[in-house]
């Protein structure tokens, strides 16, 4: 199924359009920023792949001077009960993506998610605020730059009287 | 408590503040704020096996205004720390807090950018209960010490505070409800 | 933080004079305005800490949106601190009403990355503790769900049988609730013949207790006026929102994770998905009580088919080697320290496991690089994406339906904040 999925990606992308690697049986698909809803929108349409569940949305901060961020989407086919990964690298100033709730719905909250821990904006995206912290707060938690324990003040605690 | 503020040093309300607090220490209707995973033994503490019932808790009163003691069962984030002091404000004198758990009395074992480390840190606490979560028999048995603590008529959040044995004259600051 | 100037736009009269405080405002037209309900993150009634934000035409939810985030923990960048082992103890806190389930979820996750397997009696004990765990889950579904739309008796009737777990989990592991039984590799210890007989009593005797509940409920009018009918999303709508568990069931979706790509022992145990079609509340109701029934059977088929043998899988160093070896033994000895103190070293990559988890699908995403403490590990929590559905369910009801909705749903905020 692997092979399948990789022979239709590069016969309608073209053969730098996706790198691939396989670990654990699980193949993973590098896809540049600019074709990422594209290459969705053909794997969800396409009627040999059927990839209709978007099962997760997270990102991944590689803390490398250059392509930093990571946006990892886990896609599952409910008919074909297959899994395979889509990696979209971007940078670390300003890091920005567009959308994916225009093909998968689930994806709204898991994007203001990860907006919320790492600070990646999604272009497009109807309501981009935080969604676990307070919306005051002004850092990204998850980022590798800020403390496990948090700095102190940086969010309001009510008084003890 | 209210009653020696209210009528003054001269009378001498002994037997009758005894009585008073029999009575309020057998009928402690808990207002749960259960938060996280000590809600679900604070549940069992209520449910057919432990009952809380027999001890006076009778009912457990979702409304701030119609409970007397304030069981704070959960790891309290500081996004939920405003909410939590705003069910406490409105909670009527005397009132009573038992902080459940180890997250809510030290933050437990997330030592977190997001969570508090203990309530006391924005709640006057009476019982700490140790557990993760801690079992109903052990909550029970807070509920009997805050008993034994009601009986001799202390209170850590109530209106005026009684601090070891010296009774304090002067209201202490009223808590902030526009928190 | 400042708006957005769309943002501004959006928000209605009665939030700007809110935020400006206000305290009059006029409208032209009486009848004109929407009233915004706010409930709370405490309320009796909302499963944990859950807040909606409704906005009611007269008694009617025109629109809705939840908050989430009161109970944000950090588990995601505690992750990233803690060894593979020192993880386990914080799964169970995740969804707390079926914690032995997390633990088996994440233990397979972290498996698969080090490519190492459990023996056949540790999976069937996995199997068994997963499915106990899906009935302990479920039966607090059914008392908080008929406790919501008004049956108290039901929730204190699936609180004696889940203090009947409580005492078989006790047994088994340890703990009341927060097990932490699984362990890399297999299990923490071994389960004795009497537990598995006190197992076998529990089963034998449920289906008999359900069937008490399900006399007070099934016939009902009052239960059946409140869940028929309510909260129903279509199955188009609930793929594209990524509703999983007995909510996708309900839908009319057969797709269980222990069919469609089965882990453990499943496929060589005999059970069925219960599939209705519907979308409603009460849909999602007699979905989970069927689940109670499987998994009854499927504990029953492996209470007979337990094979003997170790419960730990024999891989001296990424497995925890069994504490009377340690103390004797050198080379177990050092193994244990060093999987203790720099954990199990897998090896550079990442994987996506999923399980079936009472409330729906459970997937650890864990990214290593190479080092004992993982670089990256993402908890995709079925109650998060769970609860994206409560917009469209409830559009339309009443108020007095958001309850039942939301029981219906059965959403855990452990697990929704992480």
């Amino acid at each position: 199924m692997n092979a399948k999925i990789i022979e239709a990606l590069k016969s309608r992308f073209g053969e730098q359009a996706a790198q691939t690697s396989e670990f654990r049986g699980e193949l993973t698909v590098i896809i540049p920023k600019e074709r990422i809803v594209e290459v969705c929108r053909f794997l969800k349409e396409d009627p040999g792949l059927r990839f209709d569940f978007l099962a997760d949305l997270s990102g991944l901060d590689m803390f490398t001077p250059v392509n930093r961020f990571a946006v990892v989407y886990n896609l599952y086919s409910l008919a074909n009960k297959h899994r395979i990964r889509l990696k979209v690298f971007t940078e670390e100033d300003e890091p920005k993506l567009p959308t994916m709730t225009g093909v998968w719905s689930t994806a709204n909250w898991h994007e203001r998610e990860t907006f919320d821990m790492f600070g990646i904006v999604f272009e497009g995206h109807p309501d981009m605020r935080r969604v676990y912290l307070p919306d005051e707060f002004e850092h990204h938690p998850l980022r590798k730059d800020f403390p496990l324990m948090g700095i102190p003040g940086s969010l309001p605690l009510p008084k003890k009287s | 408590m209210g009653l020696e503020h209210a009528l003054g040093d001269s009378f001498v309300t002994t037997k009758l503040d005894l009585a008073i607090n029999w009575c309020r220490k057998n009928s402690l209707w808990p207002m749960p704020m259960g938060i996280s995973c000590c809600a679900i033994e604070m549940m069992s503490f209520a449910g057919p096996r432990f009952d809380a019932a027999r001890f006076g808790s009778e009912v457990f009163r979702f409304s701030p205004r119609q409970s007397d003691v304030m069981i704070v069962a959960g790891t309290t984030t500081f996004k939920m720390a405003k909410v939590v002091r705003k069910i406490y404000d409105q909670m009527p004198d005397p009132k009573w807090v038992i902080a459940m758990g180890a997250c809510t009395s030290s933050g437990g074992m997330y030592r977190t950018y997001s969570v508090v480390q203990g309530i006391d840190q924005f709640l006057p606490v009476d019982v700490y209960v140790a557990g993760c979560p801690p079992r109903p028999d052990n909550l029970l048995n807070a509920l009997i010490t805050l008993q034994q603590k009601v009986q001799r008529g202390e209170s850590k959040g109530s209106f005026p505070a009684y601090i070891g044995e010296k009774k304090l004259n002067e209201p202490h600051d009223l808590p902030s409800i526009s928190g | 933080m400042e708006q957005r100037p769309e943002e501004v736009a959006r928000k209605t009269r009665i939030l700007q004079a809110l935020e400006n405080q206000h305290t009059s405002v006029t409208f032209e037209d009486a009848l004109e305005n929407d009233m915004i309900l706010n409930m709370g993150p405490q309320h009796p009634a909302t499963h944990g800490v859950l807040r909606l934000l409704i906005r009611l035409d007269g008694e009617t939810v025109v629109g809705c949106v939840p908050e989430v985030g009161y109970l944000h923990r950090g588990y995601e960048k505690l992750a990233e601190s803690c060894t593979y082992h020192e993880f386990i103890p914080h799964t169970d806190r995740l969804d707390y009403l079926s914690p032995l389930n997390n633990n088996t979820a994440y233990a397979l996750a972290v498996e698969k990355l080090l490519g190492i397997e459990a023996p056949p009696r540790a999976q069937y004990l996995r199997v068994m503790i997963s499915e106990l765990a899906r009935i302990s889950s479920h039966l607090m579904f059914l008392g908080s769900l008929a406790m919501d739309v008004g049956a108290l008796t039901v929730w204190m009737w699936a609180f004696r049988e889940r203090e009947k777990q409580y005492d078989l989990f006790e047994n088994i592991a340890g703990a009341r609730f927060t097990t932490s039984y699984t362990r890399i590799g297999g299990l923490a210890q071994d389960v004795s013949a009497e537990t598995l007989a006190m197992v076998k009593k529990f089963v034998d005797e449920l289906p008999g207790h359900l069937l008490e509940c399900e006399n007070l409920l099934n016939t009902n009018r009052i239960f059946l006026e409140r869940t028929d009918g309510i909260g129903v999303v279509t199955p188009d709508q609930a793929v594209d929102l990524g509703f999983t568990g007995p909510g996708l069931r309900a839908c009319g979706i057969g797709h269980d994770l222990r069919k469609a790509n089965p882990y453990l022992v499943y496929n060589d145990l005999d059970f069925s998905v219960p599939v209705y079609t519907g979308g409603d509340a009460l849909a999602r109701y007699y979905v989970r009580m069927d689940e109670m029934r499987e998994s009854v059977k499927l504990i029953h088929q492996v209470l007979q088919k337990m094979p003997g043998g170790d419960v730990h899988a024999f891989k001296p160093k990424k497995v925890l080697p069994r504490k009377e070896r340690v103390y004797t033994k050198m080379e177990e000895l050092i193994h244990d320290f060093m999987i203790v103190n720099f954990g199990v070293e897998p090896p550079v990559g990442e994987i996506y496991s999923a399980v079936e988890a009472p409330k729906g699908e459970l997937g650890f995403y864990i990214y290593s690089n190479g080092e004992g403490y993982p670089w990256r590990l993402k908890i995709r929590s079925p109650s998060f994406v769970n609860l994206q559905t409560l917009p469209v369910m409830m559009k339309g009801c009443m108020i007095s339906d958001v309850v039942a909705i939301i029981g219906s749903l059965d959403p855990v905020m452990g697990e929704a904040d992480k």
